[in-house]
């Protein structure tokens, strides 16, 4: 094996991609959620629409979303690839057993498989939903001041007006925020950034980006659902 | 006090299962493991197996002493080896199940007695330690900073006894191999082979196979002798400066 490859199939290897990509997929959470609140004008949904005709078609956006693409598979088959390997470290189980921990969230970081899994197939609902709704071109056209875009806002409105699916979708915020409340700074752990000068810090923002972030999402059908 | 004890047997006619014994006249002043010696006693008169746990120097410093008691790598006082544990800590009438450590990479020996030479495997794979022999040198001709010299004694402090693989949800040695990483790669003495030393022994650790890291600190909470999972960031950082910055490549 070449030097390269002995390093990313390492235990340390390993983890420095779910690092990587996991901070890749935060910076990236804040980007989707500056778009997701343009929902939020009452303008019929013009600045959302102009929004995401600006999001499918410039060409910087759009190189970056197939890293994007790349980024949260690698997250996952990584991820799962090390919760399987992981789990079969430990043949025997034991019959008691309790987790303490220090500075972290002992469910989620326990939980951070079974998290990732919601979360994924969130995201494929998601991506069926609106995503390819928009890439197969079958959405109806609406006209602002002669520029002919594509009417998410009204796919989006119509799903935000079922219940059950705002509730879903809420549910899986709450997943979300758990997976980052681990996620964020086991990040910053992984790449060695962990300082007696610096943890708390990171610990701190952390938190408030794992609670801020999902709530501010989880607002949005929530708010639209009473609106009506 | 009166105890109820749930211990895990394996090993001659047992073949890994849970038995409960009875054990009556406890003294609160008693270590853990000499609760053990007196069930010992009291199942050898009965002309029956005794219970095999490991133990050496008894006073926390040795590192032999692995179980699992009531779900916790050795008992549920932090910073505490088993043979340390007193029985003041209990109730009279308390249920304890006692198990061995358990990771794929510690095979259970006998009963409570686990095989740790995974561990010895990864100490070896680090390798020598340019010290040089000869006239004993003056303490002060290697300065060496307090705060460094600290942190390395605390990584040094590392016993080794596994609590941290036993604790890990995903049975993993980082841990303990982070430690011994950086008690030698902070001082000037082991810093000469550091990034061989480094890469060596997590490919070792790797080989073993244990699990990898998530960041989870169960083995910080549960280490006897409290290292921090700052060496674990320490060993990350030396891993990445060691494979990917240096010419040194481990065959």
């Amino acid at each position: 094996m070449s030097w390269f490859s002995t390093f990313l199939t390492s235990s340390v290897g390993r983890k420095l991609v779910m690092s990587l990509t996991g901070l890749f997929l935060i910076i990236f959470l804040v980007v989707h959620l500056i778009g997701n609140l343009q929902l939020l004008f009452d303008d019929g949904g013009e600045k959302f629409n102009l929004y995401a005709k600006f999001m499918t078609t410039n060409p910087v956006i759009k190189l970056t979303s197939y890293l994007l693409y790349a980024g949260i598979l690698l997250h996952a088959i990584q991820g799962w690839l090390l919760w399987r390997s992981n789990a079969n470290a430990r043949e025997t189980k034991y019959a008691v057993k309790v987790t303490r921990t220090v500075n972290t969230n002992s469910f989620a970081s326990r939980n951070m498989g079974w998290l990732g899994t919601i979360i994924f197939i969130f995201i494929l609902i998601h991506l069926y939903q609106f995503w390819l709704q928009m890439k197969m071109g079958v959405l109806e056209m609406v006209t602002y001041e002669d520029v002919e875009v594509d009417n998410l806002y009204y796919v989006v409105a119509q799903a935000f007006q079922n219940p059950l699916y705002v509730v879903f979708y809420v549910i899986c915020m709450v997943v979300i925020a758990y997976h980052l409340l681990h996620g964020f700074q086991s990040a910053f752990q992984t790449l060695g950034l962990n300082h007696s000068k610096y943890s708390p810090l990171i610990r701190t923002v952390g938190r408030i980006y794992a609670v801020v972030v999902p709530l501010a999402f989880a607002f949005i059908p929530v708010y639209m659902y009473l609106q009506g | 006090m009166k105890l109820t004890l749930k211990i895990w047997r394996q090993g001659g006619k047992f073949k890994g299962e849970l038995v409960t014994y009875q054990l009556d006249n406890v003294s609160e002043h008693m270590s853990f493991l000499e609760m053990l010696d007196v069930l010992n006693e009291e199942l050898v008169q009965k002309k029956e197996e005794p219970v095999v746990f490991e133990h050496d120097c008894r006073e926390g410093i040795c590192g032999t002493c692995s179980m699992v008691i009531n779900g916790y790598p050795h008992g549920p006082m932090q910073g505490t080896t088993a043979c340390q544990l007193h029985m003041r800590h209990f109730k009279d009438g308390d249920t304890i199940t006692i198990e061995p450590f358990r990771a794929k990479s510690f095979p259970v020996l006998k009963d409570l007695a686990v095989d740790r030479a995974a561990f010895d495997r990864i100490i070896q794979a680090g390798g020598f330690v340019s010290v040089n022999t000869g006239q004993a040198q003056d303490a002060n001709s290697i300065p060496i900073e307090k705060e460094q010299a600290a942190e390395a004694f605390d990584a040094a402090a590392c016993i080794g006894c596994g609590a941290c693989v036993a604790a890990c949800p995903n049975s993993s040695a980082m841990l303990f191999t982070s430690a011994k990483v950086a008690h030698l790669s902070l001082m000037p003495q082991g810093e000469v082979e550091k990034q061989r030393r480094v890469q060596a022994m997590v490919r070792q650790m790797d080989e073993e196979g244990f699990g990898a890291c998530s960041n989870i600190t169960a083995c910080e909470a549960e280490c006897p002798k409290e290292i921090s999972v700052e060496y674990i960031a320490k060993l990350n950082r030396d891993y990445f400066a060691s494979s990917l910055g240096s010419e040194t490549k481990v065959k």
